[in-house]
């Protein structure tokens, strides 16, 4: 069942995955405790909005546009010394952990952003109107109507890490994609190639699938 | 009681609200009836500061709102509870929770928000719907959900802008008979900002009609008064439309 070059290389298979899950579960991490909250405030910020604030609003728009646009593997060279400086090292599973965390914050935190675009207006005035304090609106009113949303741009973001990993072998990140590389196409072995990408191909339609699902669940409106 | 002391309002350089002054008593039914763009809404939502004046101040019973913090203004407007035309009822919430929002911000306890939330939906009469979720409702119920949310936490004031321009006739009326028993019973205040005649007569006792960001007049609703309202109202605004200055008559 299980073909033999998998059973072959499973150890090295095995702590790759396990790499990469530690590279994009840093990246979700990141998402969630830095992207979320500056993506909900750049919605504030927003013309219209409660906290408008125009060179705020740019600013951040600025820089997320700025780390979004910038070619990731450029971006993981680009940063090298700065990795030396915050992690102590630039090569190796742990140190690639902080590209991914800088492009993890970018991409949820824009994504967050057009998802609290959808909630109705209506909703944030009745919520000024009950004389809900900002805390009170981004938590009782704000994720609660952009909920499922929110969930399917964490499945979209995680996907993107997942592909973003693949290229943390420039730094020596590890991972199922480094993986791929080194052994399938380094080493002229298309079929272990193959496999791999079969791998991350289910891993990906999984996670796509557990997303949707749990979007819908508690989607009520 | 509710004063509008010479409120102006500009938006960019169109101005909505030009030097309104109005006084509303504890316990009356207030209606604002205007043409679309008259700046009802506009001037409905600056009794609860969601709009403020460029000039003039707003004084909720003896307060100057442009003289308070703006946790004040906060605390405030949990007792101007608002009614607006498109419900807005928080869709992922079941009308239980809906309800119990008010008491959530106001920090009631959990355990004694379950009878207030109950009470309420009693009140308009659906608490069977409680674990429903609005999406699951048609527009009258959805309105007297937003308006059992309103009443929740015991406000003295009921602020309804067009609250029921999105429904028909019989739903209209309905919510009309809601309105109305809870200025009677609970002698909350309303003011209800509405483009129909018909509404603000079967409701209101006082009525300023509203056109072009000014009051063109504010009368009883009693047979003269209604007369008033109908005729030279109307002149009223066809004489703006034609770009008079109604000021002038
Ligand atoms: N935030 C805003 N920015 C720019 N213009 C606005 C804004 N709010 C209202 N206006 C303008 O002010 C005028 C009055 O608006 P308002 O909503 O108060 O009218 P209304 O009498 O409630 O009308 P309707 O019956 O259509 O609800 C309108 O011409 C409107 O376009
Ligand atoms: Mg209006």
């Amino acid at each position: 069942m299980i073909p033999d070059v998998l059973v072959e290389y499973q150890s090295e298979i095995w702590v790759s995955i396990g790499e990469t899950f530690v590279l994009v579960g840093f990246a979700i991490l990141a998402a969630l405790l830095v992207g979320l909250p500056i993506g909900t405030f750049l919605f504030l910020c927003r013309k219209g909005q409660l906290l408008e604030n125009q060179f705020v609003f740019s600013s951040l728009n600025l820089i997320v546009n700025l780390i979004r646009s910038f070619p990731f593997l450029l971006l993981v060279i680009f940063i090298i010394p700065f990795t030396r400086f915050v992690m102590g090292t630039a090569i190796g599973t742990v140190a690639a952990t902080l590209p991914m965390m800088i492009i993890a914050m970018a991409h949820y935190s824009r994504l967050v952003e057009q998802s609290l675009l959808d909630v109705p207006k209506g909703v944030m005035e009745a919520a000024v109107s009950m004389g809900a304090s900002i805390k009170d609106i981004i938590f009782k009113f704000l994720y609660v109507e952009a909920r499922s949303a929110l969930v399917l741009s964490m499945t979209t973001s995680t996907i993107s890490f997942i592909s973003y990993s693949t290229i943390m072998g420039v730094v020596g990140g590890g991972g199922i994609g480094d993986f791929a590389i080194r052994y399938g196409y380094q080493q002229f072995r298309t079929d272990l190639m193959i496999y791999v990408i079969i791998i991350i191909l289910v891993f990906v339609q999984f996670i796509q699938y557990a997303g949707i699902t749990l979007a819908r669940k508690i989607d009520k409106r | 009681m509710i004063t509008l002391h010479n409120v102006s309002k500009q938006f960019e350089s169109f101005e909505a609200i030009k030097n309104v002054s109005l006084s509303i008593k504890s316990g009356e039914i207030y209606g604002i009836i205007g043409a679309s763009g008259a700046g009802k809404s506009t001037l409905i939502r600056m009794m609860n500061y969601i709009e403020k004046p460029d000039e003039g101040s707003v004084v909720i019973d003896g307060e100057a709102l442009d003289q308070v913090k703006h946790k004040r203004i906060r605390h405030i407007r949990q007792s101007l509870a608002m009614v607006f035309q498109g419900y807005n009822l928080v869709g992922n919430k079941t009308v239980y929770d809906n309800v119990a929002v008010p008491l959530e911000l106001s920090k009631v306890p959990r355990r004694d928000r379950a009878e207030r939330v109950l009470e309420s939906l009693r009140f308009v009469g659906l608490e069977t719907l409680k674990n429903q979720y609005p999406g699951q409702l048609s527009g009258g119920q959805k309105q007297r959900v937003a308006i059992a949310r309103a009443l929740v936490n015991n406000p003295s004031v009921l602020l309804c802008d067009e609250p029921t321009s999105s429904l028909d006739p019989n739903t209209t009326a309905e919510v009309l008979e809601v309105l109305k028993r809870i200025n009677e019973r609970l002698g909350v205040t309303i003011v209800i900002v509405s483009h129909e005649m018909e509404v603000i007569k079967s409701l209101c006792q006082r009525v300023t009609v509203m056109a072009d960001g000014k009051v063109y007049d504010t009368v009883e609703n009693n047979p003269t008064g209604v007369h008033h309202m109908e005729h030279s109202a109307e002149g009223f605004v066809k004489r703006l439309r034609s770009g008079g200055d109604a000021n002038d008559s």
